[in-house]
């Protein structure tokens, strides 16, 4: 079938306009609402490659935060809408091409988001233990396409590179408690898995400084109420230069002043190098009460250095596993778990 | 913790927060927006969207405006949704020059 365009009764009844939305998250079915929403008559099929909808929401969302998934149930209701169509398992591209839907819609939207996250562009970026958010969050909430992956949770320390939520998501999975995490929407095999953690130091390394850190404050602060967990940044990493104090002074930019006062009520005066556990219980005493873990936060924005703690932290597992090496005042070894959350980028799905 | 729209939203109508719910929890008379907060999912979205920074997490609310609270859990459920951006109000510009945005 072509339909053609027939400007003059295009929208009525008779001839409603035919949208196909591919993939159905948050942005497709606010797409399908807004069409609902307009003067004109709709119809609209909503593709998805997974056999359930709901997209970052159910997939994305971290389980342990039962609130923010709570959209699903405005999706619900958009998905009543008459002339509303949802067609899971499908996918655009091997099962329906786009020209198919060309003949039997007036406008395809794609609306099927970033799924492949942004490389870093650094030198080892692909070793075993190092995994995009991406795959780490698929895979704790259950998400098909990464369910079989596997994290080496058997060592002590876990890296996470980025300022972000996701960030922060991945950090409180590794750090919370896992009687706390049963009973959430998490995936059974990814209980299993954390049950048996090892990871007692988490890092949450930036590139920026805490001025620039896109945490949301409201997440940022949650990190500071976990269970049986230490949450501290080095007084060093907080340093404010002049550029970010004018940065905080504009007060438009009030989530990046609460950021900076949040993570200053971690400061400790002790340096959190990224070293192994017992050269570190070493350097700051007996830190460790019985099963407690640390989030450690830091910058690395006045090292200087182009590098980041991030590369260096690679670049030795490299050239010399198990040794020290330099990174400012701290020292380096090895970072068996290594999560890499840094944007995504949107692919084709042609 | 609910987010709470407190007077500040008042002689505005910018109403950049609604664009951003993904609930539709704000609801409006002829004076400013409420937040219901049985239907808010505190993702915080419409704080940094407000021009005036008129709305706040309840922990973050001024000792002054913790009335707002109240407001708002009383006022939304009785007031129509509003969903959609609208027109902001004459004196929209001079009010946020008046709270130093």
């Amino acid at each position: 079938m072509n339909l053609g365009i027939d400007t003059a009764s295009l929208g009525t009844s008779g001839n409603p306009l035919r949208v196909a939305i591919v993939g159905s998250g948050p942005s497709g079915f606010y797409a399908a609402e807004a069409l609902f929403k307009s003067p004109l008559a709709v119809r609209v099929d909503m593709l998805e490659r997974l056999p359930v909808p709901f997209g970052l929401v159910r997939y994305g969302v971290a389980p342990d935060h039962p609130k923010l998934k709570q959209p699903t149930m405005v999706f619900d209701k958009i998905a009543q809408s008459p002339g509303f169509t949802f067609l899971g398992n499908v996918t655009v591209g091997r099962d329906v091409g786009v020209e198919q839907l060309r003949a039997t819609h007036h406008a395809i939207l794609f609306a099927c988001g970033a799924e492949s996250d942004r490389r870093l562009g650094l030198p080892n970026e692909d070793l075993p233990g190092s995994h995009t958010a991406t795959e780490f969050v698929g895979w704790y909430n259950g998400h098909p396409d990464y369910r079989d992956r596997s994290f080496d949770l058997s060592q002590e320390v876990a890296v996470v590179i980025g300022q972000g939520n996701v960030a922060i998501d991945v950090a409180r999975i590794l750090a919370k408690p896992i009687d706390e995490l049963r009973g959430t929407d998490m995936a059974e095999h990814a209980l299993d898995a954390l049950a048996g953690s090892r990871v007692r130091d988490i890092h949450i390394i930036g590139r920026r400084g805490p001025a620039q850190a896109s945490f949301t404050f409201k997440e940022l602060r949650e990190l500071g109420d976990l269970g049986g967990c230490a949450t501290l940044v080095s007084e060093s990493d907080l340093h404010l230069n002049s550029a970010s104090l004018a940065e905080l002074e504009d007060k438009n930019n009030f989530n990046a002043a609460k950021n900076v006062e949040i993570l200053q009520s971690w400061t400790t005066h002790c340096e959190l190098p990224l070293s192994g556990i017992a050269s570190r219980d070493r350097l700051l005493g007996n830190w460790h009460k019985a099963r407690e873990r640390r989030l450690i936060l830091t910058a690395d924005y006045y090292s200087g250095a182009s590098a980041t703690a991030a590369c260096r932290c690679l670049g030795c597992r490299l050239s010399q596993p198990g040794e020290c090496f330099p990174v400012r005042p701290a020292v380096l070894t090895a970072c068996p778990v290594y999560m890499r959350q840094a944007g995504s980028s949107a692919d084709r799905q042609e | 913790m609910p987010h709470i729209v407190t007077d500040k939203c008042q002689s505005c109508r910018f109403t950049d927060c609604v664009t951003t719910c993904p609930v539709a929890c704000f609801h409006g008379d002829g004076q400013m927006l409420y937040i219901d907060n049985v239907q808010c999912v505190d993702c915080g979205a419409c704080v940094p969207a407000c021009p005036v920074h008129a709305i706040y997490e309840q922990t973050e609310l001024p000792p002054d405006k913790l009335e707002w609270l109240a407001i708002n859990a009383q006022r939304a459920p009785t007031l129509p949704i509003i969903a959609d951006k609208q027109v902001p109000l004459p004196t929209a510009e001079a009010r946020k020059r008046e709270l130093g945005y």
